[in-house]
């Protein structure tokens, strides 16, 4: 199934297949375990070089896991993650930390992801010694000045600690960090969400520019649409460890195939009072993934769905049109 | 006379010899059946503002040097303990952003929402009174889930029992603190589906306090945008989305993406928001202005009526 997500003539930097990570939910006395919790279950989609896909959907969907799991700060439970042709997947210690230098991550909560007792040049330069990218402390410092300066901050602000800094910029401490070891990949997950609204325009267009400099390629996981449609060339929808659709930007926004995307993108209040779209209200709340429902995930919820196909056939991810692809027996 | 009118409000944290000042001469009026969103960035005073309807923020280190609270024409700020209790879940009625954490983990949600009944109503409060609120809040089979711990319902389900003993003292005013900033999009679309359609039926007035600009297109009547402790802005919602006149309110504005929008570069605002205790002198807003002049630096504006039922805080409002 990955393979068809492959564009003729161009290498992917990632080629995710038939990911799969379920969690053992474990119970009683002896910790049996009694269940699993599917939270990514059969993922394949590949990145290109410098490319940003967006990931969307809503908590507990296996976004989070997703982007951990391509990163491998969670071991995936099946399938391979092919980061430049090499599979990841089954790799660890000094052979996953060579590997490593080619893709990073950025966090959500920009206060808990920095250690409070370690100065700003300590975070940068812990990067810089690990992959032994610097021959001399002349050389280690100044690309640690030259980083800050990447990301907007300024060579003082080595010495400081991260209490000292606002939310945004140590939102860019925390890019600067991933920057340190010119990765290739950068996962971003819900790099803004934490963010006070007038600052997230300043980190977007920092990542932006970023990568128009450098290159980098982006999974930019996040739940506000609009701002992964802003910063997104593709765009993957996931709804209970499934991807239901996957799209240009432009085409899953403006035409969405899957009724779930569709209900989504309806729900997302608009500053415009002169739009006049009629929002899709779903019943009920996403259920729980350690039992999901039979058939489609979504077909509980979802307002087309018919009886009892739906209940019984899982609907694979399927080229609808070309290069937009969904899960749903009745998209077209 | 409106419900709720507040009047030049300052509030002032004390912290030793320090005295902050958290809010700053805020004046807004709700009248009845209207719904006012407050609309700021984090620290700008907008919760504090909405807690001090109920004098909810706790006295020390809050302290009210100036300024009234007028509900249904009686000052909220010079009540006794007594008077305060009748008002407090009972006129104006609260639900936060977090529900998991204002609902008690060892009680039944049954058993909670009786004990607003038994507070605020006369008569006996029964199963059968519980089941109808969860019911009008849209909760199904509440029958059956009365007897539910908060932990077994989600975020979604959560919010709604809230709702739910909030309307219990059938308030006048429903003040909603971001209470749909912690749940999911299409959950979040249910919540504010809710509130309208509960206002419409029961004529209350809701007060919504929120980051997000979107919200206000889908449900406020008027909209206040605070920034730094002041109002800076106060206009009907429809006018301000249309037009928006104070440069912060354009900023912000700016600053969001758009679903289905161009992809031009983002406008950002300069620099970050203020924090309590360093706000500029002069205007708040002016060095992050892009329209600043020299003269924003030292002379504060007032909040000054510029058209009919619009009001914005701005030296220059000629050129907005």
């Amino acid at each position: 199934m990955g393979a068809v997500f492959v564009s003729e003539g161009i290498v992917n930097l990632l080629e995710v297949k038939n990911l799969k990570v379920h969690f053992p939910v474990k119970h009683g006395l002896f910790s049996r375990v009694k269940a699993h919790v599917k939270a990514v279950d059969d993922v394949s989609f590949a990145i290109q070089p410098g490319e940003t896909l967006g990931l969307v959907g809503e908590s507990g969907c296996g976004k989070t896991t997703l982007g951990r799991a391509i990163v491998k700060l969670v071991e995936p439970t099946a399938g391979s993650i092919l980061f430049e042709g090499e599979d990841i997947a089954q790799l660890s210690g000094s052979e996953l930390r060579k590997r490593r230098r080619g893709f990073q991550m950025i966090f959500q909560d920009p206060y808990g992801s920095l250690n409070p007792r370690m100065t700003v040049g300590q975070i940068i330069g812990e990067a810089i010694d690990i992959h032994k990218l610097a021959d001399s402390t002349t050389a280690r410092q100044k690309r640690i000045v030259d980083l800050l300066k990447a990301v907007g901050l300024d060579a003082i602000h080595a010495q400081r600690y991260p209490h000292e800094f606002s939310g945004g910029q140590r939102q860019r401490i925390g890019i600067a960090r991933a920057l340190a070891v010119e990765p290739k990949l950068i996962v971003c997950d819900e790099p803004v969400s934490a963010l006070d609204v007038s600052v997230q325009a300043q980190i977007i267009n920092l990542l932006q520019d970023l990568q128009q400099k450098m290159g980098i390629a982006y999974l930019f996981i996040a739940h506000d649409l609009a701002v992964v449609e802003h910063i997104s060339r593709r765009v993957m929808v996931m709804y209970l460890g499934k991807v239901v659709e996957l799209a240009e930007a432009k085409a899953i926004i403006g035409a969405p195939k899957h009724p779930y995307t569709q209900a989504l993108i309806s729900a997302v209040p608009v500053v415009d009072p002169d739009s006049k779209r009629k929002r899709i209200l779903l019943p009920g709340d996403v259920p729980s993934p350690i039992n999901p429902p039979s058939g489609c995930p979504f077909h509980p919820r979802c307002p087309i769905a018919e009886l009892p196909r739906c209940q019984a056939e899982i609907p694979g991810l399927r080229e609808v049109t070309p290069g937009h692809w969904a899960a749903c027996h009745f998209a077209k | 006379m409106p419900l709720l009118e507040i009047k030049n409000l300052k509030l002032d944290f004390v912290a030793g010899d320090r005295s902050l000042r958290a809010v700053d001469d805020v004046s807004f009026t709700i009248d009845a059946g209207e719904t006012v969103c407050l609309v700021g960035e984090s620290g700008c005073g907008k919760s504090v503002t909405a807690l001090s309807i109920a004098q909810l923020v706790p006295m020390p280190p809050a302290r009210y040097p100036g300024g009234e609270i007028l509900l249904n024409g009686r000052d909220v700020l010079k009540m006794s303990k007594q008077e305060l209790r009748g008002i407090r879940g009972g006129v104006v009625s609260y639900i936060f952003q977090d529900p998991s954490a204002s609902l008690n983990p060892v009680f039944r949600v049954g058993n909670q929402i009786k004990e607003s009944l038994k507070l605020h109503r006369r008569e006996k409060a029964t199963d059968e009174e519980v089941i109808r609120l969860l019911k009008l809040v849209g909760i199904p089979a509440p029958e059956s889930r009365i007897k539910d711990y908060p932990h077994q319902m989600s975020g979604g389900m959560q919010q709604r029992v809230m709702i739910a003993m909030a309307l219990a003292s059938e308030p006048k005013l429903l003040v909603a603190d971001e209470p749909t900033t912690a749940l999911d999009v299409t959950i979040q679309a249910q919540i504010l589906e809710l509130l309208l359609d509960l206002k419409k039926r029961l004529g209350m007035s809701i007060l919504l306090i929120t980051h997000n600009l979107g919200i206000v297109g889908d449900i406020a009547d008027r909209v206040a945008v605070m920034y730094a402790g002041q109002v800076v802005e106060m206009s009907p919602a429809l006018e301000l989305l249309k037009r928006p006149l104070h440069p912060y309110t354009k900023a912000l504005m700016n600053s969001v993406p758009k679903l289905s929008g161009n992809d031009e570069r983002l406008k950002m605002i300069p620099g970050s928001v203020p924090t309590l205790g360093s706000f500029p002198s002069g205007c708040r807003f002016y060095p992050r202005c892009p329209s600043a002049h020299p003269e924003c630096a030292t002379t504060a504006p007032p909040l000054v009526e510029v058209m009919p039922k619009r009001w914005v805080r701005c030296l220059y409002p000629k050129e907005l």
